[in-house]
């Protein structure tokens, strides 16, 4: 294999990693934003939760800037496409981001206008938890390109039923990851509700699961032969099923870290349906973008390469550090 | 409308709102560090109460530049995805290495600031103020590099149309980043220094606050003082690269319409393309040539020696430039006075002048925007300097009426979060660092 070739798969795994670690982190700040309505009851259960995630959410968005900046860096022209090509999808998460990121604070310091920066939190955490998944399920299904690989459908293309199947499956998964880390971080009634909430979300997200699967097979040639595939499926349905049968127990850390498994076993069936693929194209597999006929030059994903074994190391030893501080049940 | 242009008037309107905020982060963050240095030292609560009150107006900022910021990271892709296309192998990396090397740090140590205080050591809470104030300007220092290639591409070679990094390095080190740096950063401590300040001596004059308000704007006060006077040397510098590297945009700054030998230096006009000459200029003879060459008699090249095609909005570029040289001067003259009045011992009485402190708050934010409108403007009309041009920068994909549909939604977006940002600030403030506390409600 010659060196371009092993860089440019070594990024498609590192681009895959950065989306796991915002999925898993950013993953649970998201799906404690749209539970709020379900698990708060009253203001010290709202206070509780932002105490939970306030220390570190901001810190797990940084893996989707970094995975966005990635993807730009190691693969411009599939940047650029699903960028421009999912204008007006972006824009709506774009928008729920913007709100998302002030109305933790703006809920603690405008007390005039606190249901409406609740509301902004709740919805603008939802929509991109939808859309992530529909995105993906997109670029996976494949979409309509041109020889200059500009996407030439429309919004409309967008919603077929693989992808909004992978959206609420996403979205479930997301929910998941709010429960777990909510029941870990929460006491009494509210960590009850929590874990209530969670065993009736492991269901939805198992059902999910088969039902994208089952699309995926009607959709998608080949994919139930795909033998990674149906390996990281095997992977998410256990620790799912391990999610279920200890998220009641004393010890949260485990159910978090299995709903967290199941995540990354998401990411392991996109990735195996798709390498060496990022974008496919439903018309002509010639006009397919993958990370052969995407990439920049071994130079830049050299350069890439070093930044990132430089600094990602730091990043994961003070994020941890950073999780041991706020560690334990929060506490009013 | 024309897709580029409306590509452009959102990139001006997003990147135009982000850029209140980094400039204000950054002076924040040198000016909480000297706090807790103090503190630190000399355990005296006063500091840990002002440095608290600080981090609180921090956490807001900061909130603030996320949120706007994530959307410029996705537009190169959402509306400029030729440019992406073209120079994505050289511009991707600086803005993938932001968040690797220092957003991370900055999100993470300021989680650590703001709701810490009581779950980690004295030291390791100043090592975080530290990193948050390191890693704020090293966030900057990429965006600034990603910037300065723009403006000054090296270290790279065109295969098939597309921009190839040749020198990793090269392109890093380009001609203006150096320099951009650290007037940009010098910017930004302007800016902070005389918002603490501002706000100390608004305390001043309502009488309230008085033990904590002093040494704020005594801290505050002298970094504003030696920053303004030393960002001169820095302009300055910042100029004799424009004029060196893009000559025919400092003959746009200058609105010099003939190339000649002893040029002089505009100091206020309305410059005229139609008639290719300055209405009611003011002008020092020779100085132009003094002050890029060092040379009374040295040769500058004038408008009329570049091909139209290339040349930006000679207005613009002229205006926002002397716009931000005039506030600079102004900041010049304020630190001159306030030296005095603080070597005097009479600041904190002289309240004519605190009044001023407090009024001229939001001047540093108008130069920095009109200093960075310069930059942007006077590169026109192209989105890489003499590489691409900005009319075949943009997305070819997106209809018109999309740009024209998030451009209304941001600015309605962004004009209900920034009436909300400043009542929130001013509560902030009117309960003061006596009554702040950090963290949620209740916590």
């Amino acid at each position: 294999m010659e060196t371009l070739q092993i860089l440019q798969i070594i990024w498609f795994l590192l681009i895959g990693a950065l989306f796991i670690g915002y999925s898993v982190l950013d993953g649970f700040d998201l799906g404690i934003g749209i539970l709020l309505p379900f698990l708060a009851k009253e203001k010290k259960d709202i206070i509780a939760l932002f105490s939970a995630i306030g220390p570190v959410w901001d810190g797990n968005e940084v893996w989707l800037l970094t995975a966005g900046g990635a993807l730009f860096a190691a693969f411009p022209h599939v940047y650029a496409t699903v960028f421009s090509g999912f204008y007006l999808a972006l824009m709506l998460v774009l928008f729920a981001l913007i709100f998302r990121a002030v109305s933790l604070e703006f809920w603690s310091l405008d007390e005039q206008r606190r249901s409406f920066w609740k509301w902004s939190f709740i919805i603008g955490s939802a929509l991109p938890s939808f859309l992530f998944g529909v995105a993906l399920g997109n670029v996976i299904q494949g979409i309509p390109l041109n020889d200059k690989m500009e996407f030439t459908g429309n919004f409309f293309t967008l919603l077929r039923p693989f992808p909004l199947a992978t959206g609420l499956l996403g979205l479930s998964a997301i929910l998941l990851q709010g429960c777990t880390y909510g029941a870990l971080k929460t006491e009494g009634e509210l960590h009850d509700r929590t874990v209530a909430a969670g065993k009736i979300i492991v269901i939805i997200y198992a059902l999910l699961l088969i039902l994208s699967t089952i699309i995926s097979g009607i959709v998608i040639p080949g994919s139930l032969s795909n033998i990674s595939a149906w390996a990281s499926t095997i992977v998410v349905l256990v620790a799912l099923v391990i999610t279920a049968l200890r998220i009641d127990k004393k010890n949260g850390l485990i159910p978090f870290f299995m709903s967290s498994l199941s995540f990354i076993g998401l990411w392991g069936i996109a990735g195996s349906l798709q390498f060496p693929n990022l974008v496919r194209a439903t018309n002509g597999s010639e006009l397919n973008l993958s990370i052969y006929n995407t990439s920049s030059t071994q130079l830049t994903l050299t350069v890439m390469l070093i930044i990132a074994l430089i600094g990602m190391p730091l990043v994961v030893g003070y994020t941890i550090y950073a999780y041991r501080v706020f560690m334990g049940k929060v506490k009013l | 409308m024309d897709a580029v242009l409306l590509s452009r008037i959102q990139f001006g309107l997003t990147a135009g709102f982000h850029f209140i905020f980094p400039p204000l982060t950054l002076g924040l963050t040198l000016v909480i560090l000297i706090l807790e240095s103090i503190y630190y030292k000399t355990d005296s609560d006063l500091y840990k109460k002002i440095s608290n009150f600080l981090i609180k107006v921090l956490g807001l900022v900061f909130v603030m530049g996320v949120a706007t910021g994530i959307v410029l990271e996705f537009s190169f892709g959402t509306n400029w995805s030729n440019y992406s296309r073209m120079v994505g192998d050289i511009f991707g990396a600086p803005l993938a290495a932001e968040g690797v090397f220092a957003f991370f740090m900055e999100s993470v140590f300021l989680g650590l600031l703001v709701f810490g205080r009581n779950r980690i050591s004295r030291g390791m809470y100043l090592l975080s103020a530290f990193l948050v104030f390191f890693a704020s300007h090293l966030s900057g220092l990429w965006i600034i590099i990603a910037n300065s290639w723009m403006q000054t591409p090296a270290g790279f070679a065109l295969e098939g149309g597309r921009a190839i990094l040749k020198d990793f390095f090269a392109a890093v080190f380009n001609d203006s980043m150096l320099i951009r740096f650290l007037h940009t950063i010098m910017g930004g401590w302007i800016t902070g220094s005389l918002f603490a300040a501002g706000i100390g001596a608004w305390y001043l004059l309502k009488n309230r606050d008085q033990e904590t308000a002093r040494p704020l704007i005594t801290i505050a006060l002298w970094i504003f003082i030696a920053i303004s006077l030393l960002q001169f040397g820095s302009g300055h510098g910042h100029s004799v690269q424009v004029a060196r590297t893009q000559p025919a945009k400092m003959a746009a700054f200058e609105a010099l319409w003939h190339g000649q030998n002893g040029a002089p230096m505009s100091v206020i006009g309305i410059p005229d393309p139609d008639q290719k000459k300055t209405h009611l200029e003011i002008a020092v003879p020779k100085l132009l040539s003094i002050a890029i060459y060092f040379d009374p008699e040295a040769r500058v090249q004038g408008l009329d020696e570049f091909p139209e095609d290339d040349l930006p909005s000679i207005v613009l570029s002229y205006l926002t430039y002397h716009g931000m040289i005039g506030l600079g001067s102004l900041f010049a003259l304020l630190a001159v006075v306030s030296a005095f009045l603080m070597l005097r011992k009479k600041l904190f009485e002289t309240r004519w002048f605190l009044w001023i402190l407090v009024l001229a708050i939001p001047l540093p934010f108008i130069a920095n925007e009109l200093g960075w409108m310069a930059a942007e403007f006077g590169r026109q009309p192209w989105a890489v300097y003499k590489v691409l041009r900005t009319s075949e920068a943009a997305s070819v994909v997106v209809p018109a009426w999309q740009i024209l549909l998030s451009i209304i939604a941001f600015s309605v977006i962004y004009c209900l979060l920034f009436a909300v940002f400043l009542k929130i600030l001013f509560s902030i403030i009117r309960k003061g660092p006596e009554k702040i506390t950090l963290g949620y409600v209740g916590e």
